[in-house]
């Protein structure tokens, strides 16, 4: 009862979306993120993330040669809620291509638990940072460019997250 | 005539000929240009040669390089400043070519990169003093105003493109790259100096 009385407000959130979702990880996330109880914040596109974008790419088991890996997670923004099967474009400058190259954009499906993953060539600097793009532009949320930077350019995976809003 | 033959004169022309020509070996060597096509190589090589040259600008203004004239050296400043513009058009020219969006992004003070507004204000004064130098005889300034517009213009020019080049991950060597930027500071630094210093000089005497 005491750990009621001093975080009253994350673990009623938490439970709640326990018993909403019936899901432990959203739960988990739940006690991490206390301004769940407000309702989880939508992702913000970010500066620069739209940049050299090409509308459509095919969703593929894998971009070029592979050896780098993008992953990430996509939610609802308010309930936190894994959205399964929605469709993340991912592009990059890699040692295959040019971040505006066809051969450089991919796409992938979340899976039943709102996560995604995609293997692609390495990511190199351009414009001065190692950077990723990730793009959800499919019609049923509202779309969000994403632009993560990589601490070092030696690094071989990059993470970026997605909570959408409805369109 | 004289300094040429002390040990001194020629030792400071090689420090120079390190200072800038290390960083553009090591940029030429750098694993990074496999992946680049030769407009962004291009691009890239005209910023670290700008760089350079901002670091031989002030050397020229304090007279610092041996066997040089008065008139020499700053004839030769004008020249370099010319060059250096010339260098920055063709920097950012060729980022253009090589990624419009984020060259847009750079020159509209939008972009998420740090460096890009400091490389961004360090042009526009780089375009400021050429033009106002160009003008200068026309419009009519004199020596003291000349100083007061070109002085805290040149800070700007120095403190942007250190901290531009300071923050971007590319083609330069660490060590190399942070070198020449400290040479460029100290090189700035001296100049102002020696200014202050005859400035006060001359204050002081009747």
């Amino acid at each position: 009862m005491t750990m009621v009385v001093l975080n009253r407000r994350s673990l009623l959130s938490a439970g709640g979306s326990v018993l909403a979702t019936g899901v432990l990880t959203a739960g988990v996330s739940g006690l991490l993120l206390p301004a769940r109880a407000d309702g989880l914040a939508p992702t913000e596109s970010m500066s620069g993330g739209a940049n050299n974008y090409r509308k459509g790419a095919a969703v593929v088991e894998r971009i070029g040669k592979g050896g780098f890996w993008m992953s990430g997670t996509v939610r609802r923004a308010g309930d936190g809620a894994p959205l399964a099967g929605q469709r993340i474009q991912i592009w990059a400058h890699t040692v295959e291509g040019q971040e505006h190259e066809p051969q450089s954009h991919g796409a992938t499906l979340t899976d039943k638990d709102g996560k995604f993953r995609l293997e692609m060539p390495q990511i190199i600097p351009i414009f001065g940072q190692p950077h990723g793009h990730l793009a959800y532009d499919s019609g049923e949320f509202k779309t969000v460019f994403l632009r993560p930077v990589m601490r070092s350019p030696k690094e071989t995976s990059l993470e970026a997250h997605f909570v959408l809003q409805p369109a | 005539m004289q300094d040429w033959r002390s040990a001194r004169a020629p030792l400071i022309w090689v420090a120079l000929a390190v200072a800038i020509g290390v960083p553009i070996a090591f940029a030429a060597a750098s694993e990074q240009l496999a992946w680049r096509g030769p407009v962004y190589i291009l691009a890239g090589f005209a910023g670290i040669i700008a760089l350079g040259l901002v670091l031989v600008q002030p050397l020229l203004v304090g007279g610092y390089l041996p066997g040089l004239s008065a008139y020499r050296s700053r004839r030769a400043h004008h020249w370099i400043g010319g060059a250096l513009v010339l260098a920055i058009l063709i920097h950012v020219a060729g980022l253009w070519i090589t990624s419009p969006p984020d060259m847009i992004d750079a020159l509209t003070y939008a972009s998420p990169t740090p460096f890009s507004p400091f490389g961004v204000t360090a042009m526009w004064a780089i375009f400021a003093v050429a033009l106002l130098a160009l003008l200068r005889r026309r419009l009519g300034l004199r020596l003291r105003t000349w100083r007061l517009i070109h002085i805290p213009l040149a800070i700007v020019i120095v403190a942007g493109s250190v901290a531009h080049c300071l923050l971007i991950e590319g083609t330069m060597e660490t060590i190399s790259k942070a070198a020449l930027c400290a040479a460029v500071l100290a090189a700035t630094i001296q100049v102002m100096v020696d200014l202050w210093r005859k400035r006060t000089l001359r204050g002081q005497s009747p």
